[in-house]
């Protein structure tokens, strides 16, 4: 196997030239990137740079702005997400998401965890029981809700929610885990525990996370990718993109100059 | 200036209890068991508003059973379906201005379309019918207004686990509106209630006793109109004045009634939506 093979083998989700527009506002620009399996890949820029919009067309959430209009190719698995064949649930199914604002259903701990099984079918107790312990367990927040599974996940602390949001997420046994500044609403200590878990879930998960924390990016990411104005400005290893970024608006980027 | 404001609330305040008290007191004492529990006989004359009570009720369900799926139906398109913004701003404006109109002009039209044209004649039915159309828009109105209050994150958070359509309203999106439902029903019943106009041209006057689906396709007088018919045809203003008092009673129960609800309501879902089935 050359290298060339190696590296598609690794490639979990592919784009080429994928553009997003709202309405007249083209919110990405010709964007190509290859997202390689069981990495963190964090996406930098200022606001309104466009990672949102990526992370968001990568699990087709997209779909629910309706000015939203899309152009050009994303391949998971090979497999070409806008084709009609895709089923959107079975995407999202694969490709799961964390959002900015940890956001609980309004009911028990235990019923968040389960909703996702039950959207896919999985309606047998034990079954249930079994995957919500486990997806606790991976969220690294078993320990701490092991006795309030039947309370309502609303009365849990900001960063509880947000973890209780990452097992939600696993309960559905995804292969991708989309992050939208999943710290961002959180205090320091809440922050340093979802790091830690994002660290200990790149074992088994690919993760994209979307930061406006470069220290974060640093901390977690193997590949970095710095979106300006709805352009990949650069993608590379995160060590040299904070090391030793090649276009001269990365570095005035990510050593404070704009932002 | 101070003393001019403090006489107006005095006699607005004044009114409305010297209202209340001077019907009580004229209705009150001809409320008997033997009133509420049997039909009224003209020989012997004899005066009984059951079949007016009973009327009441079969209008009120019929009502509700045909307004609350379409009122709630309707939002939850305008709401969650609904793609074309404009068209969703006519529907809502022409909502808001059939709300305002005179509820005889809903009367004359339930009259000349489910009366004649339709072939329901005068009865229950079709004042039910008349009196769906009337209350569609403001439970269409509150239901689309509790549907606003569920955050977007929700529906987002269950999107993003694979949900479609129909589960993310099912299970997040409906849960947290029943709320708003449920007191848009229970004003309407008020609304109902209170009905007179609508329901002298399409439910009719009658008197008499049935049951449910015999009442529907029977002309009957709900309780405000009786109490028309016995103040101003018969001259029995005690019995008017029974029902006035009657009618006053229920909608202070109503309207605390939606009071509780709301208060209920927010406690619930303060703790969590009820629990999905699982099976054992």
């Amino acid at each position: 196997m050359n290298a060339e093979d190696k590296q598609k083998s690794d490639t979990i989700i592919s784009t080429k030239d994928l553009n997003v527009w709202y309405d007249d506002f083209q919110a990405l620009i010709d964007v190509t990137m290859d997202i390689p399996e069981k990495s963190i890949t964090a996406l930098i820029g200022p606001s309104g740079c466009g990672k949102s919009t990526f992370l968001r067309t990568l699990n087709r959430m997209n779909d629910l702005i309706e000015s939203a209009k899309t152009t050009g190719s994303v391949l998971y698995r090979d497999q070409d997400i806008f084709h009609s064949s895709m089923e959107v649930s079975e995407l999202r199914r694969h490709i799961g998401m964390v959002f900015q604002k940890p956001n609980p259903f309004p009911m028990s701990v235990y019923d968040n965890v389960a909703y996702g099984p039950r959207t896919h079918g999985t309606k047998s107790r034990a079954k249930l029981d079994d995957i919500v312990e486990r997806s606790l367990r991976g969220a690294a927040i078993w320990d701490e809700v092991r006795d309030k599974l039947r309370q309502n996940a609303l009365g849990l602390s900001g960063g509880q929610q947000q973890r209780l949001c990452i097992a939600r997420a696993l309960a559905v046994q995804p292969d991708v885990l989309l992050m939208d500044e999943p710290t961002s609403a959180l205090d320091p200590i809440s922050t340093t525990k979802i790091e830690e878990l994002i660290l200990q879930l790149k074992e088994n998960y690919t993760i994209i996370i979307v930061t406006h924390n470069m220290q974060q990016a640093l901390r977690i990411s193997d590949g970095t990718a710095f979106f300006l104005l709805g352009d990949l400005v650069e993608y590379g290893s995160t060590d040299i993109i904070f090391s030793t970024p090649s276009d001269k608006r990365t570095e005035d980027y990510i050593t404070g100059r704009f932002g | 200036m101070k003393t001019i404001m403090w006489i107006s609330a005095f006699i607005t305040c004044g009114l409305i209890i010297g209202i209340i008290v001077y019907v009580f007191a004229k209705g009150i004492p001809f409320i008997s068991w033997d009133l509420l529990s049997t039909s009224p006989t003209y020989i012997p004359p004899h005066i009984g508003i059951l079949p007016d009570i009973m009327n009441t009720i079969y209008i009120v369900i019929a009502s509700l059973v045909v307004m609350v799926p379409l009122g709630a139906g309707a939002a939850i398109y305008l709401e969650e379906y609904a793609t074309n913004q404009k068209v969703v701003a006519v529907i809502e404006y022409a909502a808001e201005t059939l709300s305002g109109i005179p509820s005889i002009i809903y009367g004359l039209v339930g009259m000349l379309f489910f009366c004649e044209f339709a072939g329901l004649r005068t009865s229950i039915l079709a004042g039910a019918l008349t009196l769906v159309i009337m209350n569609l828009p403001s439970i269409m109105r509150t239901t689309q207004e509790s549907l606003k209050t569920v955050p977007q994150s929700y529906r987002e958070g269950a999107f993003a686990l694979g949900a479609g359509k129909w589960r993310v309203i099912r299970t997040v999106v409906l849960p947290g509106c029943v709320d708003g439902i449920i007191t848009g029903c229970v004003l309407a019943t008020g609304r109902i209630l209170g009905e007179s106009a609508a329901l002298l041209f399409t439910a009719g006057f009658a008197h008499t006793l049935n049951s449910f689906f015999e009442g529907l396709m029977s002309p009957g007088a709900t309780l405000t109109v009786a109490l028309y018919v016995y103040a101003k045809e018969q001259g029995e203003f005690g019995a008017a004045f029974a029902i006035a008092a009657i009618l006053m009673i229920l909608t202070l129960g109503i309207n605390s009634l939606a009071m509780w609800l709301e208060r209920h309501f927010r406690k619930m879902r303060e703790q969590g939506y009820p629990q999905e089935k699982t099976k054992e």
